[in-house]
C-alpha cells in the first residue's frame, strides 16, 4: 500500500552542521568584539529558567532551614548561655567605642572631612544558581533590569567584595565572583593606599582558598600579612575602599621594586546566600 | 514532536540540576557535567543529527547563563554530540561499557577544549595541574552521576521510540 507522505526535503546532517558551526562563529565574534550578550535570549531564557532556579532554591533552603530546626534544644540551650556571656563583653566594648566615635566624630568634623565612605544605596538579592561548569566562579541573582540592575554595578556580600555584574536580564543578573580565574581588580592597600592587581586564580584557589596580588609598589617591610586590601580610587568599575580581602602572604618579587602575594577574599564564596547590589555605578570621564 | 517536548525537559531539567543542586553538593568544589552526558548518550543513541542539536540547545543554555561570549559552548557540545552519533552503529541498550567509554572521553574532550580555549589563552599554562584538580575529579563524578542518569535517558528513549513505532505503524 501506497503511504501518502509529504515529499521530504531532508538537508545533509553535515550542512546542518556546517551552517551551525558558522553561526555559531558568528555569534563568538559577534559578542566578542561588540562586547553584547544575549539581548532577546536573556529575556526568553530568563522568563523560563529563573523562576524554576528560583523555586528549586525555595525548596533547599526549606529543607536545610528544617535541618537546623532539628539541632537539639540542649545544643541552642548551651549557645545561648555562652552568647549571653558574649553579649555582656560585647556591650562594654560597645561602650568604649562609642565613646570613640563620638570622638571620632567631633574630630571629623574639626576636619571638616566627608564620611570616608558614603553609603551607597543597595539593593539585596539572592544567588539562584553557580555556574554549572568547574572552570569559573560566576553566579546569577534573581534581580534585574527591572529592579534597577545594570552591567558594572558593584556586588557586595557581608562587608566585602563578592564581584561586578557582567550581564543582565529582565530578571537575573550575572556575576562574575572576585574568585573567577578571569578577574582582575584594581586594588590598594588600606593603610598605605599603594596599588597593586587583584586578580582570581582557580588554582590557589583551589589548593589554599586564596587568590592573588601582583605589581604592589612599596619599600621593604612596610606592608604585612593581615593588611586589608580595598578597591582602589583609580579603578575604571570599582567603587572605591570596599573590601576585597586580607593578605595572607607576601613576597618580594625578582624586580624587587614591587611584592606580589596571596589574600584571603573577605566574602565566604562557599556559603553565598545572599548578596547586595549597589545602584551606583563608578563614574569615569570618557 | 512528542520527542521534541521531552528532549527539552531533560535539558531544562538536566541544566536545572546542574547550576542548583549539583552546586549544592559539590565533592571538593567539583560537580558533574549533565549536559554533556545528555548530550553525548543521545548522539550515540540516536545518531548525529539528534545528537547535534541537542549539542547545541544545551551549550546555549551554558552561554546564555554563565558564558563570557556567546557561542563558545553551543559549539563544542554541538561537535560533542555529532561525533558521538558517528558510534550509533556499535552500540547496543545492553552494554554499558561502550556509553561509559563515551561519555567520559566526551567529558574529558569539553574540559579539555575549555581549558584551551579560556585557560591557555590566557597564559594559564599548567595544564597537569589543571588536569589533576578539575578535570579528573569531575571526570568520576560525572561517571558516578552517569551510572543513574544513563540509564534514565536509555529507558525515556526506548518508550519514545516505542510510542513513535506504534503510531508509525498505525498509519500503514
Amino acid at each position: 500500500m501506497r503511504v501518502k507522505r509529504k515529499p521530504k526535503h531532508t538537508m545533509p546532517t553535515k550542512y546542518i552542521l556546517l551552517i551551525l558551526t558558522c553561526l555559531c562563529v558568528v555569534l563568538l565574534f559577534v559578542s566578542f568584539t561588540l562586547n553584547i550578550s544575549g539581548g532577546p535570549l536573556n529575556t526568553a531564557a530568563g522568563y523560563v529558567f529563573v523562576p524554576m532556579q528560583k523555586g528549586i532554591n525555595a525548596i533547599g533552603t526549606w529543607f536545610s532551614d528544617k535541618a537546623d530546626n532539628l539541632k537539639s534544644l540542649q545544643a541552642v540551650m548551651k549557645e545561648n548561655e555562652e552568647l549571653k556571656a558574649q553579649v555582656d563583653a560585647l556591650t562594654t566594648d560597645l561602650n568604649t567605642i562609642k565613646l570613640e566615635q563620638y570622638e571620632l566624630d567631633n574630630l571629623r568634623e574639626l576636619l571638616e572631612l566627608d564620611k570616608r565612605y558614603p553609603s551607597y544605596e543597595k539593593v539585596g538579592a539572592r544567588v539562584i544558581s553557580k555556574d554549572g561548569g568547574n572552570w569559573f566562579s560566576t553566579f546569577l541573582i534573581d534581580k534585574g533590569s527591572k529592579d534597577g540592575i545594570e552591567k558594572d554595578m558593584n556586588v557586595l556580600a557581608g562587608s566585602g567584595l563578592a564581584g561586578i555584574i557582567i550581564d543582565v536580564g529582565p530578571n537575573f543578573a550575572k556575576v562574575r565572583a572576585v574568585i573567577d580565574d578571569s578577574s582582575n581588580i584594581s586594588g590598594a592597600t588600606l593603610s598605605t593606599t599603594d596599588y597593586c592587581i587583584v586578580n582570581g586564580n582557580l588554582q590557589t584557589m583551589n589548593e589554599n582558598r586564596v587568590i592573588e596580588f601582583s605589581g604592589l609598589k612599596i619599600g621593604e617591610d612596610t606592608v604585612e600579612a593581615g593588611e586589608q586590601i580595598v578597591t582602589s580610587n583609580i579603578s575604571d568599575r570599582y567603587l572605591p575602599g570596599i573590601l576585597i580581602g586580607y593578605i595572607q602572604q607576601i613576597d618580594r618579587d625578582p624586580n624587587n621594586l614591587t611584592s606580589s602575594g596571596t589574600l584571603t577574599p573577605a566574602v565566604d564564596f562557599e556559603h553565598l546566600e545572599e548578596v547586595l547590589v549597589i545602584l551606583e555605578k563608578k563614574q569615569v570621564g570618557k | 514532536m512528542r520527542r521534541k517536548i521531552t528532549v527539552f525537559l531533560i535539558i531544562v531539567i538536566c541544566f536545572l540540576l546542574q547550576s542548583t543542586l549539583f552546586q549544592a553538593w559539590s565533592l571538593a568544589s567539583v560537580s558533574p557535567n549533565l549536559l554533556v552526558v545528555v548530550t553525548s548518550a543521545f548522539g550515540f543513541m540516536r545518531g548525529r543529527k539528534e545528537g547535534m542539536w541537542i549539542g547545541f540547545f544545551s551549550g546555549l543554555l551554558l552561554d546564555i547563563f554563565f558564558g563570557n561570549v556567546l557561542g563558545f559552548y553551543a559549539l563544542v557540545c554541538m561537535y560533542i554530540g555529532y561525533v558521538n552519533g558517528f558510534f550509533r552503529k556499535r552500540f547496543f541498550p545492553e552494554d554499558i561499557k561502550l556509553p561509559i567509554i563515551l561519555i567520559s572521553v566526551s567529558d574529558l574532550a569539553y574540559n579539555l577544549l575549555v581549558y584551551l580555549f579560556l585557560f591557555l589563552l590566557r597564559s594559564r599554562f599548567r595544564i597537569f595541574y589543571y588536569f589533576v584538580h578539575i578535570m579528573l575529579p569531575e571526570l568520576i563524578y560525572t561517571i558516578g552521576v552517569t551510572v543513574f542518569l544513563y540509564f534514565i535517558l536509555l529507558k525515556i528513549n526506548q518508550k519514545l521510540e516505542a510510542v513513535e513505532r506504534r503510531s508509525a505503524s498505525k498509519f500503514v
